[in-house]
């Protein structure tokens, strides 16, 4: 009897959750994981947007998508992914070769070791460690980018710093709409 | 939320592995760009020819990109313009009054040069541009300030070249791809231009703070001659880029020299022109890479 119903319910909500129709479809390997590099890609292409900024007002979006991903699903990308996106960040950043190589790289090992130390995990936790990445990014960022090093240039961090704090969640969250793209089913099997 | 024990491979010699190689590899790329960034601060063009292919590649969208930045920015204007008419009407036509008593005195200016000019033998040289293009982009992320401009070697773009808009200069070429380049705007921190004011020789150097202003360093130490309103122009110097190109309005004098505003705005710049290096023998001493120079 209880069998019964809860077939009924099923078949009532006409094969669908939110990834798509159940039956006969599955996900895609290639869209399961070409999603993720894409956006942080098109995130690493910032620059390419026609806004010739007179300081540093841009937050670093390849990185924080980066940095999101790596939160929003642990362990979807392999310790080593800063090496090649970091490259291919360092193209147009701006900042001398290997800038990012080095850093992205240094992240992703910092991030398994935060989340070894302190597995349960919150929002406030997320985004505290988010944070605290992105501001080490920029003034490690802002010490190699060559020039006359001036100390005064750290205070031009100040306002990209913050709003790239506050945009966080919203990178968060717009990862979290491209995991559900990522997981649709569109192959169809038989 | 706990995180997935992935890490946690169990006894499966496989996952063991994968997981070794993973953490093998960060390490590797931790290494290797660290070693690229020791090369890039020693030979700053050493990743040049990357960049540029790269940036070529994606010119295409970046003159999409500026065009609709053109045409929005002329909405925004129009749309802006209605709030402050009066008071803009007024102000022009006092501009307007004040523009035609300089225009005249501009026209005997000009008429005493060209006396000058002829008693000398100058001929007029006007200089031709190398190209016109757009800027597509910038370093917007990064405290160095860099630009992408839609014009390369195909269009007879050499590194060293400058980059100015009618407003006055904008930067030099910094690298050069096919179809795309590489500029160092003015307010870069490695950017320096001879400069002197325009009304006589007070001579220095523009530098860039990398936050859209420039600091003036005076050449002749001694008691600061500047006031806030001086304009400067290019004075020739390195020949690079050809004198009374206008450089920059002084905002705030300090003890030794003043910060000054760029006259030309990139961000107000849409249409930029390449001109040719003022004195073609620099564009040698340019291309030689300098220890801790531009990069």
């Amino acid at each position: 009897m209880m069998a019964e119903h809860r077939k009924g319910a099923r078949m009532s909500s006409t094969h669908r959750d939110s990834f798509g129709k159940t039956i006969n479809r599955d996900h895609s390997v290639i869209l399961a994981h070409a999603v993720p590099l894409l956006t942080i890609l098109l995130g690493s292409l910032t620059p390419m947007l026609p806004l010739i900024a007179s300081g540093p007002v841009m937050p670093p979006f390849g990185f924080m998508f980066l940095l999101a991903w790596r939160i929003v699903r642990p362990g979807l990308m392999p310790p080593w992914i800063g090496l090649p996106l970091g490259a291919f960040d360092d193209l147009f950043s701006g900042q001398p070769f290997g800038n990012a190589i080095l850093l992205w790289s240094i992240a992703m090992l910092a991030m398994d070791a935060i989340e070894a130390r302190f597995p349960w995990r919150s929002f406030w936790q997320d985004w505290a460690t988010a944070s605290g990445m992105i501001a080490a990014y920029l003034v490690l960022g802002a010490l190699v980018a060559g020039g006359n090093f001036e100390p005064q240039r750290f205070l031009l961090l100040i306002p990209q710093l913050a709003f790239s704090i506050l945009l966080f969640p919203i990178v968060g969250r717009i990862v979290a709409f491209f995991d559900r793209v990522r997981l649709f089913r569109i192959k169809v099997i038989g | 939320m706990a995180p997935p024990t992935k890490r946690r491979t169990g006894h499966s010699k496989k996952a063991q592995f994968s997981a070794f190689t993973g953490y093998l590899v960060a390490g590797i790329g931790v290494l290797v760009g660290a070693g690229l960034l020791l090369l890039s601060v020693w030979k700053p063009n050493a990743m040049a020819s990357l960049r540029a292919e790269a940036t070529d590649l994606t010119v295409p969208a970046g003159k999409a990109g500026a065009t609709v930045r053109s045409d929005s920015q002329g909405v925004i204007e129009s749309v802006a313009g209605y709030f402050d008419a009066a008071n803009k009407n007024a102000r022009l036509k006092r501009e307007m009054e004040e523009a035609r008593v300089r225009l005249v005195e501009a026209k005997a200016v000009e008429a005493e040069n060209a006396r000058l000019k002829a008693l000398l033998g100058l001929r007029e040289e006007e200089v031709k541009p190398v190209a016109f293009a757009r800027l597509i982009g910038s370093s917007s992320a990064s405290t160095r300030r860099f630009a992408y401009l839609s014009a390369g070697s195909d269009d007879g773009v050499k590194p060293g070249m400058p980059i100015r808009s009618p407003m006055g200069l904008v930067g030099r070429v910094l690298e050069v791809g096919d179809g795309s380049s590489r500029v160092m705007l003015l307010t870069d921190t490695a950017s320096m231009v001879p400069v002197r004011r325009n009304t006589d020789n007070v001579v220095a150097f523009a530098e860039g703070r990398a936050d859209g202003t420039l600091r003036l360093r005076l050449i002749n130490l001694g008691i600061n001659p500047l006031k806030k309103g001086d304009v400067f122009v290019t004075s020739g110097a390195g020949g690079i880029f050809r004198p009374g190109i206008a450089v920059a309005v002084v905002e705030k004098v300090t003890h030794d020299g003043a910060l000054a505003l760029p006259l030309a705005n990139p961000a107000a710049t849409i249409h930029v022109a390449v001109d040719p290096v003022w004195v073609p023998q620099a564009a040698d001493v340019v291309a030689q890479p300098a220890p801790g120079g531009p990069q």
